[in-house]
């Protein structure tokens, strides 16, 4: 088995989380900036396996089930808001939520 | 009552004395509101027949063996002084002798008679009892002023007597006219104020003492005759006496007081706060007469003030005017013999004033009640039958004033003008311009006389004369020591000549026709007033003379009604300049500079404000750009360790 040098995992990690983030920052629709979180997420959690699987340690994985857990909360609370969104305002465009300007 | 227990009680009554009228004042101006009349008038009067009889009772104890009373209360403060590293304790501390006793007897005496007339003239006023708090406030600090041993004393009790004067001119405060007089007044002796102030400070700074004897003492061997340091302090003193005294230039003030109800014209602006300047000079004269120079410019200050004042009165309509005129007269009168070195004629013109001032000031303001409070002169007429009492106290005033031989007037200003001739200060000249001063007051008394009391009666309503006792009583208090008061003269006499050093003149060259002058001048201005004035005390009602009554609007009498210019002199020269400054500088520049600091924050504000879009996507942005700048710093950081 070829191991996979670790600059490769974090490399491709960045990758995904840069993505996520550009997602997170120019979609409109909430349930898209949803979606780019998790693929935030995600990107996380593949970076702690390869430093786990880098260094021969568990911890890695441990984190990772942490960072699912956390996820699956997340996803559960931010699509309960996005119905109590589109009830309320009939869009799911993050930019119509901005009351709170100073 | 043993010998031995005597001295005690004495210095204990006289450091009460000041005090009866604070005690009044604090209850009348605290409960005021819930008193009744009698109770206030009580209280006032009361406080100021306590302080009179105190000061009978101190005054009766002194005596040549006894000539100086000292009560010591408390010390005040401590003055470091650096030149000879001593310490000066400053005293609370009360010094009565001759002067401080004249003036203690006028100050209690004429301001109870005052007292009790105006329990009465201001009855009717909603304010009464804030009106007597006022008189008996003003009775404390010039007692605190007359009575004071040290200099910072007297400065308290100075600058306390103007305050009141400020307080009680604009006491009727719902007019604007009598605002501003007070303001006016406040201001114009401020300037002088300030002048006496630095003088103190220079005279601590020179000999280190502010204590009065001291000052005498030290004064004496520091300095010789014609010092230029006494010269200056001498020059200052009398800045703050001109500003108080109402003298030239600073007497704009005065005409102007008379906004004030009437007795407050008589108890200050006539009997006694504007003699302090008087009383000033005559207690520093150890410092004067170092500076004999300065005691000229008094000399010709008083005999120009006396001069302009007296041409001032003969043009004025208002019966206040006229006597606030008199006033300021009467007191360069006494300002000319002080510069004279007649110190204690000075004083005693100045008790013989006070009586006859202050009643006429009160009868004046018996007659303005009478009339409804019309105070021209031109509408008066022919009171003589209708106000027979009034016009006999008031024509007793006047004999009094014009110095008909008898009166007290008489007595006091022909000592001034006795001692004016061979003054080594004063001299011929000074001699003439009293006497032209004597003339033009007989000349406008009479025309006072003319127009409010006799010839055909202007005044068609019907008169309410006032029927209190009070007034009564009062007002013939003050007539009866008006005529009686030049018996005062040996007494005042023989108790001054302790203060005050024996001024030496040569009495040689006086020629013998002086006092026969002196005595005969009253009676030329008589006589010509009785025939120019013919027309104002005419009996005819024919209507060609009408016309005399209305104010004559020619150039020159407006000019003296004016004051001969100085209002409007000062208007121009001080006034305009100093209102168009302030206009120009409106946004003051330092507020300015100061509010730079509030714009400069406001701005940061706004660009942070901005900032909070309530966008979620551009605070994601923000934060992702902070973290990317923050992980740039943190690996620049770690490869430059590294490459070290």
């Amino acid at each position: 088995m070829i191991a996979i040098p670790l600059s490769h995992i974090l490399i491709l990690a960045s990758i995904l989380f840069v993505i996520g983030f550009i997602g997170v920052i120019t979609r409109k629709n909430t349930l898209f900036i949803l979606m780019s979180l998790e693929v935030m997420l995600n990107a996380v959690g593949v970076a702690f396996i390869g430093a786990g699987s880098a260094w021969q340690q568990a911890d890695g994985q441990v984190m990772f089930i942490l960072i699912l857990t956390l996820a699956a909360a997340e996803v559960a609370l931010g699509l309960a808001l996005l119905i109590q969104m589109q009830r309320r305002f009939k869009s799911l465009d993050i930019d119509n939520l901005s009351k709170l300007k100073g | 009552m043993n010998d031995a227990m005597l001295p005690l009680i004495t210095e204990t009554v006289l450091a009460c004395l000041p005090f009866y009228p604070l005690i009044s004042f604090v209850l009348l101006i605290s409960f005021g509101k819930h008193l009744s009349w009698r109770v206030a008038a009580g209280l006032s009067v009361g406080a100021m027949v306590f302080s009179a009889l105190s000061s009978l009772f101190v005054i009766q104890q002194l005596s040549i063996d006894v000539p100086v009373i000292t009560s010591h209360l408390w010390t005040w403060f401590t003055l470091a002084e650096e030149v000879n590293q001593t310490t000066t304790s400053i005293n609370i501390k009360f010094y009565l002798d001759g002067l401080s006793a004249v003036m203690i007897s006028v100050v209690t005496g004429i301001g109870l008679l005052i007292h009790i007339f105006a329990a009465a003239y201001m009855k009717e006023d909603e304010n009464f009892s804030r009106f007597m708090a006022y008189m008996n406030l003003f009775i404390v600090a010039m007692l605190i002023l007359v009575l004071a041993d040290n200099l910072v004393l007297l400065y308290l009790g100075w600058e306390g007597v103007g305050l009141c004067s400020f307080l009680l001119i604009g006491f009727w405060y719902h007019e604007k006219a009598n605002v501003m007089a007070a303001r006016k007044a406040f201001i114009v002796t401020r300037v002088g104020d300030t002048a006496m102030a630095i003088g103190l400070f220079m005279l601590f700074k020179e000999l280190g003492q502010l204590t009065i004897v001291d000052i005498t003492q030290s004064a004496q061997t520091l300095w010789t005759t014609g010092d230029d340091k006494a010269y200056w302090i001498a020059l200052l003193l009398l800045g703050g006496a001109v500003g108080k005294s109402a003298q030239l230039p600073l007497q704009t003030w005065l005409p102007d007081a008379m906004a004030g109800p009437t007795p407050v014209s008589a108890l200050i602006h006539a009997a006694t706060m504007v003699t302090a300047g008087v009383y000033l000079i005559a207690r520093m004269n150890s410092v004067f007469l170092l500076a004999p120079q300065v005691m000229t410019y008094v000399a010709w200050l008083g005999a120009a003030t006396l001069i302009l004042a007296g041409i001032a009165a003969l043009a004025q309509s208002d019966i206040k005017r006229v006597l606030a005129y008199s006033t300021m007269s009467q007191i360069g009168y006494m300002m000319l013999s002080l510069g004279a070195g007649a110190f204690s004629a000075g004083v005693f013109h100045l008790m013989t004033h006070a009586f006859f001032k202050a009643l006429l000031f009160l009868t004046a303001g018996a007659i303005i009640l009478a009339l409804h409070h019309q105070q021209n002169l031109f509408k008066m007429g022919g009171l003589l039958k209708r106000l027979p009492f009034e016009t006999a106290l008031f024509a007793v005033g006047l004999v009094c004033l014009i110095a008909l031989p008898g009166s007290s007037g008489f007595f006091s200003k022909e000592a001034i003008i006795a001692q004016l001739w061979s003054s080594n200060t004063a001299g011929p000249l000074l001699w003439t311009c009293a006497i032209f001063g004597a003339l033009l007051t007989s000349i406008y008394s009479c025309r006072l006389f003319f127009l409010a009391f006799m010839g055909e009666s202007r005044f068609e309503q019907s008169l309410q004369p006032s029927s209190s006792k009070l007034v009564k009583y009062s007002l013939i208090a003050l007539a009866v020591l008006s005529l009686v008061g030049g018996m005062f003269g040996n007494i005042i006499e023989t108790s001054l000549a302790q203060v005050f050093p024996l001024v030496t003149r040569s009495a040689l060259n006086e020629p013998n026709w002086l006092h026969s002058v002196a005595i005969a001048t009253p009676f030329v201005g008589i006589i010509f007033s009785w025939f120019y004035f013919a027309s104002y005390r005419s009996k005819d009602s024919a209507g060609l003379n009408k016309n005399i009554f209305i104010e004559s609007t020619s150039g020159l009498a407006n000019f003296c009604r004016q004051g001969l210019g100085f209002d409007c002199l000062y208007h121009w020269l001080l006034v305009k300049p100093y209102c168009s400054l302030a206009k120009l500088n409106r946004r003051d520049i330092f507020d300015q500079l100061i509010m730079l600091n509030a714009w400069y924050v406001a701005l940061l504000h706004d660009v942070l404000k901005s900032s909070q879009t309530g966008k979620l996507r551009w605070y994601a942005a923000a934060i992702g750009l902070a973290t990317f700048l923050l992980l740039l710093v943190l690996s620049v950081d770690v490869i430059s360790t590294e490459a070290s």
